[in-house]
């Protein structure tokens, strides 16, 4: 039964972390791919609007050491009600965390000093260590290539 | 090298502070203003007559996150203006862009939710001056009109009864003793303010 939930929860790509320090494992590493870090909310209309930026932006590294990772922080007793619906629906195959870390005074600055805590908001990471944050939404797909290009 | 290594840092600290939204920090004098609450009556800190301090709070209808601490921010008003620290609540997104938003939309909301605070429409961008960037976002000033605390109500927006750290109420208790506010800036997670472009 709980192997069938696991397997469920795979399928439909949404890893719940409870702390952030436990999520950061998956991008803090010392390799050279860069993970682009996007933090999102269904309820967000700007990071709705920039998820397809994302998404094409993923499709267009795919041969290369980029990695994207999409942090919805909606509230975690509506990730079967919203965000696994709202993936499944736009058909995102990307990798899609949930962060129900509630300490957010704890792990906001944990991302970047500077970042209020408003989201949409998009780090990357390379070797372990944060090389660019974005507090606020990309006009584009090219935007977000431009920035990535940068550090590639 | 090491002249370099000074300008460096000096350029890179430059380019990081021109990043950073305006807005107060703690210890800036903050501007009152005047603004028009759901009843058409224009409020200004200043009518706040016997108020100790101020709790002005930008938040809004539609943000899940807002929504978490209606109950809260309405508690917080029970409990602390008759103490001398009213809440003030602006709302400052465009009501075009999100109709939730709209005068009519908070009129329902008071009326719903028996809201004795204002709620006002920040039609001054009031929001930016004081460097507000998500809802909701909390702003304690003192009996100056000083800002003495900027940020989150508490630890923990999903779940009221898990709260460890009452962020705003220990920022007034030291304004109440008289203290230097030990947490000053605390940061939560948000909506992003949609105002008018």
């Amino acid at each position: 039964m709980l192997f069938c939930t696991l397997f469920l929860k795979a399928q439909e790509n949404v890893v719940v972390f409870a702390k952030y320090d436990d999520m950061s494992r998956q991008f803090l590493k010392n390799n050279d791919t860069l993970y682009v870090v996007n933090f999102w909310a269904t309820w967000c209309k700007p990071c709705v609007a920039e998820l397809p930026f994302f998404l094409e932006a993923e499709q267009f590294y795919k041969s290369e050491k980029v990695k994207f990772l999409l942090v919805s922080l909606d509230f975690s007793d509506q990730l079967e009600k919203r965000v696994e619906p709202f993936i499944a629906k736009n058909n995102i195959k990307s990798t899609c965390f949930l962060l129900a870390d509630q300490d957010a005074n704890g792990w906001i600055p944990k991302v970047d000093a500077d970042w209020s805590g408003a989201i949409p908001a998009s780090a990357i990471f390379k070797n372990g260590k944060k090389v660019h944050f974005t507090e606020g939404n990309f006009e584009s797909t090219s935007d977000l290539k431009k920035l990535i290009n940068n550090h590639l | 090298m090491k002249q370099f290594l000074f300008l460096a840092v000096l350029f890179f600290g430059m380019s990081f502070s021109g990043t950073k939204p305006m807005g107060y920090g703690v210890g800036d004098q903050a501007a009152d203003f005047k603004l028009k609450n759901v009843d058409g009556k224009m409020v200004s800190l200043s009518d706040f007559k016997d108020a100790k301090g101020y709790i002005v709070v930008f938040t809004c209808n539609h943000c899940p996150y807002a929504m978490k601490y209606e109950d809260r921010i309405i508690a917080l008003n029970a409990k602390y203006a008759p103490l001398g620290y009213p809440v003030i609540a602006i709302n400052p997104n465009d009501p075009i862009s999100n109709p939730d938003d709209n005068f009519d939309a908070m009129k329902e909301r008071v009326k719903e939710k028996s809201i004795s605070y204002p709620y006002l429409v920040d039609s001054g961008s009031i929001y930016a001056q004081y460097g507000a960037t998500r809802t909701p976002h909390v702003f304690l000033l003192d009996k100056a009109k000083v800002v003495q605390y900027i940020g989150a109500i508490d630890d923990n927006a999903m779940e009221p009864s898990s709260v460890k750290a009452k962020f705003l109420e220990e920022a007034i208790a030291d304004l109440q003793a008289g203290r230097k506010v030990k947490v000053a800036t605390t940061k939560a997670v948000g909506c992003s303010i949609k105002a008018k472009a």
